[in-house]
């Protein structure tokens, strides 16, 4: 019964519907929940799975390679290039730094160059699965430390190229080449032919992208099936991952090309969409996978060693990323991010692993003690961020609050301002302006540190924490701002606010009119979009350029602004009739549908009677 | 009981001891509405049904405002404009205020023995305020005279307490009056009456 698929199916799903939430709400993040799920499924616990683990491994390896597909379609390729020098210069320095620190430790312990060439490589890789998920879970991506990880991150992918075209160089420079090697196909070839390939691949995936794949969701999108658009995405994904693996690429590398390169096409939105969730689950999958495939009776028969070697290799990779992030300015805070959260062995080197252990540059246990020591740096990567997040970060750094002077006496602000960029930064400065102190929570700790000299009474850290609300004063508050630019975190922060501080009144920046539906639906009375009164700023001033007088013009600004917030309010109401999911995009474009037509039977200036005598001159 | 309507317009509401003791005094009087324009209607953008709608529900309106260059300040102007429309206040089918009765309740700067003849100003408050009677008249409205607090820059506490407490009793006099004679209509100001 065990071996049956629906069995199988069930015991993942349980496990991560058990484990996952549980995590959460001890602050661990979803990525520690899916690997104690793997743990504890896994053959050294409840046994539910067993060798399999490994086969599911490399199957669930497909959430990776999607995953660097949406984040290929998040950025676009002029953002890409203004990144390049990051990517060369902070990702470069890292893997070649840890490569060569861990091969010359290697080479010294006595093994053969070979070996610690294959095998310093491998260790030099962080796990783009983890160290993502777990700054986009935490809102991060766009700080200092995010945007270094990423670019580290990247360069390990191109780095893998190289690396499966070293390994097996080191056969032939070692022993006999391995007759029966599972290496890729254009292996055969000579080594120039082999380079030609991965250009011809990668111009193809470039090409395909520019000219194909647009000409062709255009067709399927006609035909207004839903499964088959998902379908789609998801065959232009698996292709071009096999075409990578074809010619000896990283799938991943590949698929993110092709997501930059789909960036600016108008499939974007609807390609993040259906391809999320697929993306969500495999990547669950894959750390269940790792959790599960991690040798407990290897471990319990080399406890001492295998745990030093893994501290050690943990310290190793953080001291030289503190390294890094040093050169690169990152203030210390941003820094013990960026280090710890890239301190791990990743999931490429499974496959660097078992390509040199097929290759027979590795013996079997060696391989296997890789294996084990990787997959417990990935299991210890989130609880390490949680502990740095905990106990170092409060301590060193930016603080959560500054510390004041015993004999200061608190003061209690009534505006509370949750996130400082641009929007809310506007916001403070005008309430300061007029006399209004605010109290101010920001994640990013460069901002924090610069606000504080700027002497703005300013608490650092993740605005839906409760108790750093309640430490910025939210119970005596009166109004709080959000003007965060995720309106994920938004529905969290007002879901925790409404449970704890129920007599704050919130004050939501939505992101357009989507978010504010969103928000309407939970019922906060106060939204903002963010884009609305600029744009009907803009619109007037067309107006006004094309010859309309100016007060007119302002009257009619006024009446739209009007009409456009009361349309909102009204769409939110007949909304329930739809039960279904439907896709944030999906929704966007049918608000556009009802707007546009009701505005075309509605002749704003013709409403206008204001000093007006036409009327009078008829009777 | 009548039902009475203050449109209240002070540009600067919170800087003005007399309309606020003005308006504390009557805040609280049963069937009695007080709509303040600038708090409403910052930006002039004057929401004309809502302003229609209450006015058909009200007896007796009064515009209540400082005295700004023998006039209103422009809110009020502004009100006037968008809310007296025609078809609706005046002209054809413009019935809606039709048997009403409206009045300035003004608070001035100068004495009251500026606004006369021989003073300062060589009119009556009541004398300048013609445009507010003709557009009364025009609606098919009676104008009643204005109410007066004069010499506000000079006023001292006690004297603020009194006029709270005549304003107080004219609203509630007009309020619950069933009808206004022709010799209080033709009075200089409402400031006259003994009640």
């Amino acid at each position: 019964m065990e071996d049956s698929f629906l069995f199988q199916a069930i015991i993942y799903l349980a496990a991560a519907i058990i484990c996952v939430p549980i995590a959460k709400k001890l602050g661990m993040g979803s990525v520690l929940g899916y690997l104690l799920a793997g743990i504890i499924i896994g053959p050294y616990v409840l046994e539910f799975i067993g060798e399999e683990g490994e086969d599911i491994m490399h199957f669930a390896e497909f959430g990776v390679v999607m995953m660097l597909f949406l984040i290929g379609l998040e950025l676009e390729p002029a953002k890409l290039w203004q990144m390049r020098a990051m990517i060369t210069r902070i990702g470069l320095s890292q893997v070649l730094l840890t490569t060569v620190a861990f091969f010359g430790i290697m080479v010294g312990f006595g093994f053969s160059w070979q070996v610690s060439l294959a095998v310093s490589m491998s260790l030099s890789l962080s796990s783009t699965a983890i160290v993502l998920q777990s700054l986009k879970e935490k809102n991060q991506l766009d700080s200092a430390a995010g945007k270094n990880s990423f670019a580290v991150l990247l360069m390990q992918d191109i780095a893998v190229i190289p690396m499966l075209a070293i390994i097996p160089l080191l056969v032939v420079a070692g022993e006999a080449l391995s007759s029966d090697h599972h290496g890729s196909p254009v292996e055969q070839f000579a080594g120039w032919i082999q380079t030609l390939f991965v250009i011809g691949a990668v111009g193809l995936v470039v090409l395909l992208g520019r000219y194909a794949f647009v000409p062709i969701l255009r067709i399927i999108a006609r035909t207004r099936l839903r499964e088959l658009f998902v379908a789609s995405a998801l065959l232009i994904v698996v292709g071009i991952a096999f075409l990578m693996e074809l010619v000896g690429l990283s799938p991943a590398l590949g698929t993110f090309l092709a997501g930059v390169v789909l960036a600016n096409s108008e499939f974007k939105h609807e390609l993040e969409s259906d391809l999320d969730p697929f993306k969500g689950l495999l990547l669950g999958l894959f750390f269940i996978a790792v959790g599960a495939s991690i040798n407990f009776g290897l471990i319990g028969e080399n406890a001492g060693l295998i745990i030093s070697i893994t501290l050690g290799i943990l310290l190793i990779k953080t001291l030289i990323l503190i390294g890094i992030g040093k050169y690169a300015r990152l203030s210390l805070d941003q820094n013990l991010i960026f280090s710890i959260d890239l301190s791990q062995v990743g999931e490429f080197s499974f496959v660097t692993y078992s390509f040199a252990s097929q290759l027979q540059i590795l013996d079997k246990p060696t391989t296997e003690m890789l294996m084990a020591i990787t997959a417990i740096s990935m299991t210890v990567t989130p609880l390490l961020i949680l502990l740095n997040e905990k106990l170092i970060l409060p301590r060193v750094g930016t603080l959560e609050k500054e510390e004041k002077e015993a004999d200061t006496v608190e003061e209690k602000h009534s505006v509370i301002i949750v996130g400082f960029s641009h929007f809310g930064s506007t916001i403070g400065r005008f309430l300061r302006a007029n006399g209004v102190k605010a109290t101010i929570l920001d994640n990013d700790s460069d901002r924090v540190d610069l606000l504080r000299k700027m002497g703005f009474k300013v608490y650092y850290g993740d605005a839906t924490r409760a108790d750093l609300l309640e430490a910025a004063g939210a119970h005596d508050a009166k109004i709080l701002i959000s003007a965060i630019d995720s309106p994920e975190t938004n529905y969290l922060l007002v879901e925790m606010v409404k449970k704890h501080f129920p007599n704050l009144e919130m004050m939501i920046r939505a992101k357009n009119r989507v978010d504010a539906f969103e928000l309407m639906e939970m019922d906060v009375p106060n939204i903002y979009r963010e884009h609305l009164d600029t744009s009907i700023r803009l619109g007037k001033e067309v107006l006004t350029k094309l010859g309309f007088r100016s007060h007119t013009v302002h009257r009619l600004g006024q009446s739209f602004l009007k009409y456009d917030e009361s349309a909102l309010s009204e769409l939110v109401k007949v909304k329930h009739d739809q039960k279904e999911y439907i896709s944030a995009v999906r929704r966007q474009i049918e608000m556009q549908e009802a707007l546009l037509s009701s505005e075309l039977h509605r002749k704003f200036t013709l409403n206008d009677h204001a000093w007006d005598s036409e009327v009078m001159k008829g009777k | 009981m009548k039902k009475v309507l203050i449109l209240l317009a002070h540009p600067k509401y919170e800087h003005s001891v007399v309309t606020q003791t003005l308006v504390n005094a009557v805040s609280n009087l049963e069937n009695v509405e007080i709509r303040d324009l600038y708090e409403l209607y910052p930006d002039f953008n004057i929401d004309v049904q809502t302003e229609q709608e209450t006015l058909i529900m009200a007896d007796i309106i009064i515009w209540q405002h400082p005295v700004y260059w023998y006039s209103a300040p422009p809110l009020l102007k502004q009100w006037i404009d968008l809310v007296l429309e025609f078809g609706w206040a005046y002209g054809p089918g413009g019935v809606f205020l039709k048997g009403k009765y409206i009045l300035n309740a003004v608070s001035s700067g100068g004495a009251k023995d500026a606004y006369s003849k021989e003073g300062k100003h060589g009119f009556t408050i009541k004398e300048f305020f013609l445009p507010f009677y003709q557009t009364a008249k025009l609606c098919n409205m009676t104008y009643l005279p204005p109410f007066q607090v004069n010499g506000t820059h000079k006023i001292i506490n006690e004297e603020l307490k009194s006029v709270g407490e005549t304003y107080r009793r004219l609203l509630i006099f007009l309020r619950d009056s069933t009808s206004i004679s022709e010799e209080i209509i033709s009075m200089d100001s409402l400031n006259q009456l003994s009640i």
